[in-house]
């Protein structure tokens, strides 16, 4: 195996991106890291393009060739990988694993997601098919309720409260107000959050990331060869996922993601690092009580702690850890598909110093976490500036 | 989508009596059922085995923005339950004029859960009622 | 000879009251109170229908009795809303109860008196040593055309009977019909409402039907009013039972246990069945009942029953009738139509 490096990302502009399809969302983020990485669509040798729900939600399926050929990747291999919502996370890992490999070189892993071609209702339909379809969905309970079944038993449990939650929308939104590519450019209050209306008790709309279009790729090429494409390569430390049950209430707890602290332990293990190193996280924040779950499964804080020390500010930008600097899934949206390729896109800005009014002091070291369905899948990648 | 008649069919079992399975070398019972025993693996012995439908709340919601098929019946609560025997399962809590909360006892009943449009099928489950 | 082992009963718990629906045609609680006897009536959920409704009934049924459910070998639900025009309702209290395959079903239509023709059915057959048990239910999520008098009255509920001959709570010792063919109320295929002969279906329909019955089974069994602790007609509202009662010489204590429309209103298929079911709820050893049940179209059947002691000893397992009746919720109109799925959603 060899070390990897991101040296080119591209993005669009998440949102209720009318005017533009599932293609031409490829075609945007796929030009932007092209051009980011000065490379040509030629050299590119494998793609592995994550998209969770195109079926449902715009018709087509086999999405992977048609992001090389967006891309200009003419007879590439192409794979689609779907993992609900961590389908980003997966593909990266798939086209780290390609790279390290010594297979190929030059590999482009893409997401996206195009969600409002279709209406509200349809489209929480399709999300609820990252639970459990025959057993969750089937009984009508949709993504947000299984949040919320997990939300309540965490406040029943460790006294979490719904002002705590909402002060993750808060710093979110702050930092997504910083960025240009963020679905919302809003601040939001803890009372704005509280009031807001109710989608499954305790979480309300604005505990909730919203229905977004968008895309993001990143070209991963050997650390050897990096410095051909960029100055800054972004070289991937650690890149880990584990399951669970699909079912939430097959799982030891509803109070974390095991899938995801079990991830993070590998990750750590990998890049002989330890939470306390990390300078920023990107961390998959679907609902206002999974960045709270996230932060104790990731080890930053002890069970039951991270949702005061969020309220306390201890998470927001230039704090003792930023996370979310993008503004998370929850104000700069969550095409799902792209989620979590996303999220290595912004670490990389973040790593090279070009992240703008939400730059991290120097920041070196940086956390993904990616989160699918209520838990069932969770990749975790640590990044780290080698220049 | 439009359901054919299997798929409800065959988890009739499950959905209207809650027979799950049970694995007769470690004991540990599964609802929804399973055919691989998570502890024994390719050794386990699965029979199966009806669940009494008696439990309490572990944690519950109310589901107000719902999916298309729920939207007639929305708002409804839904529950994790825990089952006597142990295992959690997730369902639906009916209006029966009392008060849902963590550690309140359920009890099986049998309820509509779904309509296939005007013509298709009727699709009974069980949900769950406070005593 | 063959009797009752079990029964179960439910009634859902949504209420709507006569002053309510009056408000929406601008008509007089007060003349409907008085003119139909009746208060209030039952509302199904929304996700409740005579198939739930059956099969909780069957399975409080099952558990009254104290027997497998494996062991019943005939179930019939008699009712006029059935789910689906082709699709046995019986089919599905088979499989919520854990019953079959080894065993004969089929759904009855005779409007509210299908459930009492399924009793009569499954006595034939435990009588006759075909079966050990047999299960009949009433059980109707009625529906009256909206502003018509009938939308006071077509309400949801519905109970079970086992019959069987092995710890026997009540013996049926005799039963008489009396049928004819009287237009006085149907509903044709796919209508999604009944029809009525309005003032027709007193005299000559209900009246006619459940005397002629009640007599018929008095001559049989050599019995007169005053043998009976309690007596259980058809409710289509609260006067009908009332005024039948009188004809035929009953007193209003004999009525009273068993008369559930003034507050639930007509369960239909239901109807006769609940009456029964609150009737053994209270009743002791060695009572006597008299029930005739009435179906438009027309009908009635007669059954004489005597209570035996196995009654006592599993009366605590049994869901009280009245208990379910006043554990309820009001709803107003709007909430009626939800609950009715009588919002358009697409």
């Amino acid at each position: 195996m060899r070390d990897v490096a991101i040296v080119g990302v591209g993005l669009t502009k998440f949102g209720e991106r009318y005017e533009v399809g599932l293609r031409g969302l490829m075609a945007e983020a796929g030009l932007a890291a092209l051009q980011d990485a000065k490379i040509s669509s030629k050299e590119i040798e494998a793609a592995y393009a994550s998209i969770m729900a195109s079926g449902r939600l715009t018709g087509q399926e086999h999405v992977a060739a048609l992001l090389a050929d967006q891309m200009g990747a003419k007879n590439i291999a192409a794979t689609r990988i779907e993992n609900a919502c961590a389908s980003g996370g997966s593909a990266l890992m798939q086209g780290y694993l390609a790279c390290a490999s010594g297979m190929v070189d030059i590999v482009a892993v893409g997401g996206v997601e195009k969600m409002t071609d279709v209406t509200g209702s349809e489209a929480t339909t399709a999300l609820g098919g990252a639970g459990d379809q025959e057993w969750e969905l089937a009984q009508g309970i949709t993504f947000p309720g299984l949040y919320a079944l997990m939300a309540r038993r965490h406040m029943h449990e460790y006294g979490t409260t719904e002002e705590q939650m909402a002060s993750v929308a808060v710093k979110n939104h702050e930092n997504g107000y910083k960025n240009k590519y963020a679905q919302f450019h809003k601040l939001v209050t803890v009372d704005e959050v509280m009031k807001s209306k109710m989608i499954a008790d305790p979480l309300k709309v604005f505990d909730c990331s919203p229905i977004s279009d968008g895309a993001a790729v990143v070209i991963l090429a050997p650390l050897e060869k990096a410095k051909k494409y960029t100055d800054t390569p972004i070289k991937i430390v650690a890149s880990a996922q584990a399951s669970d049950t699909l079912g939430l209430s097959d799982r030891d707890s509803l109070t974390g993601i095991k899938a995801a602290s079990i991830a993070a332990k590998n990750a750590f293990a990998q890049a002989k690092l330890e939470p306390k190193d990390i300078d920023i996280a990107e961390v998959h924040d679907c609902f206002t009580i999974a960045e709270v779950m996230a932060m104790e499964d990731l080890g930053f804080y002890k069970k039951g702690e991270a949702a005061k020390a969020i309220a306390d500010g201890e998470t927001r930008l230039n704090s003792k850890l930023s996370v979310n600097t993008s503004g998370g899934l929850k104000a700069c949206g969550h095409p799902v598909g792209a989620t979590g390729v996303k999220q290595a896109v912004e670490v990389t800005w973040q790593l090279r110093g070009e992240a703008g009014d939400r730059q991290v002091k120097d920041a070196e070291i940086g956390l993904t976490h990616n989160v699918g369905g209520s838990g069932a899948t969770a990749v975790v990648h640590i990044m780290r500036r080698t220049n | 989508m439009e359901n054919a008649p299997a798929g409800s069919w065959r988890k009739q079992d499950a959905t209207y009596n809650m027979t799950g399975s049970k694995c007769e070398k470690c004991g540990t019972m599964y609802f929804p059922p399973r055919i691989i025993c998570r502890n024994c693996g390719r050794d386990g012995k699965i029979k199966e085995h009806k669940f009494s439908g008696e439990g309490s709340v572990y944690s519950y919601t109310v589901i107000r923005v719902p999916p298309h098929d729920f939207r007639n019946v929305a708002p409804y609560t839904v529950a994790v339950i825990k089952t006597n025997e142990g295992p959690m399962v997730e369902g639906h809590i009916v209006d029966n004029g009392k008060k849902v909360e963590i550690g309140a006892k359920v009890r099986i009943v049998l309820r509509r859960m779904t309509v296939d449009g005007e013509e298709g099928l009727i699709h009974y489950h069980y949900k769950f009622e406070l005593v | 000879m063959a009797g009752i082992v079990g029964y179960g009963a439910y009634v859902p718990r949504y209420r709507i009251k006569v002053e309510e629906i009056a408000r929406i045609w601008h008509e007089s609680a007060g003349h409907t109170k008085s003119g139909l006897g009746i208060t209030e009536k039952s509302v199904p959920a929304t996700d409740e229908d005579t198939g739930t409704i059956a099969s909780e009934a069957a399975r409080r049924a099952v558990i009254h009795a104290g027997i497998e459910a494996s062991e019943i070998g005939a179930i019939y639900v008699g009712s006029e809303s059935h789910p689906y025009a082709v699709k046995p309702t019986a089919a599905t209290v088979t499989q919520a109860i854990g019953a079959g395959p080894n065993l004969t079903a089929a759904d009855l239509e005779f409007a509210c008196k299908a459930g009492t023709a399924g009793l009569q059915m499954v006595m034939g057959l435990v009588g006759s040593g075909m079966i050990n048990y047999g299960m009949a239910i009433g059980s109707d999520t009625s529906q009256g055309r909206p502003g018509d008098a009938l939308e006071y009255t077509a309400s949801a509920g519905g109970a079970a009977f086992i019959v069987g001959k092995k710890d026997v709570i009540a013996e049926i010792i005799a039963t008489a019909s009396y049928t004819t063919d009287t237009p006085d109320f149907w509903r044709r295929e796919g209508a999604s409402f009944p029809s009525h002969g309005g003032r027709f279906t007193g005299e000559h329909a209900y009246f006619k039907h459940i005397i002629g019955a009640t007599k018929l089974i008095f001559e049989k069994t050599g019995t007169k009013p005053g043998d009976f602790d309690f007596v259980v007609f058809h409710q289509p509202n609260g006067k009908f039972p009332t005024n039948v009662a009188a004809m035929l010489g009953f007193k209003p204590e004999q009525l009273k246990q068993g008369l559930l429309t003034p507050v639930i209103g007509n369960t239909y298929s239901g109807a006769s069945p609940l009456g029964l079911a609150a009737v053994l709820d209270v009743a002791k050893p060695g009572n006597k009942i008299m029930v005739t049940s009435f179906g438009s179209g027309a009908g009635s059947d007669s059954f004489v029953i005597e209570v035996k002691d196995a009654i006592e000893s599993k009366r605590q397992r049994a869901i009280k009738v009245w208990d379910m009746i006043n554990d309820k919720t009001y709803i107003d109109y709007a909430m009626y139509l939800k609950n009715n799925r009588s919002i358009k959603m697409r």
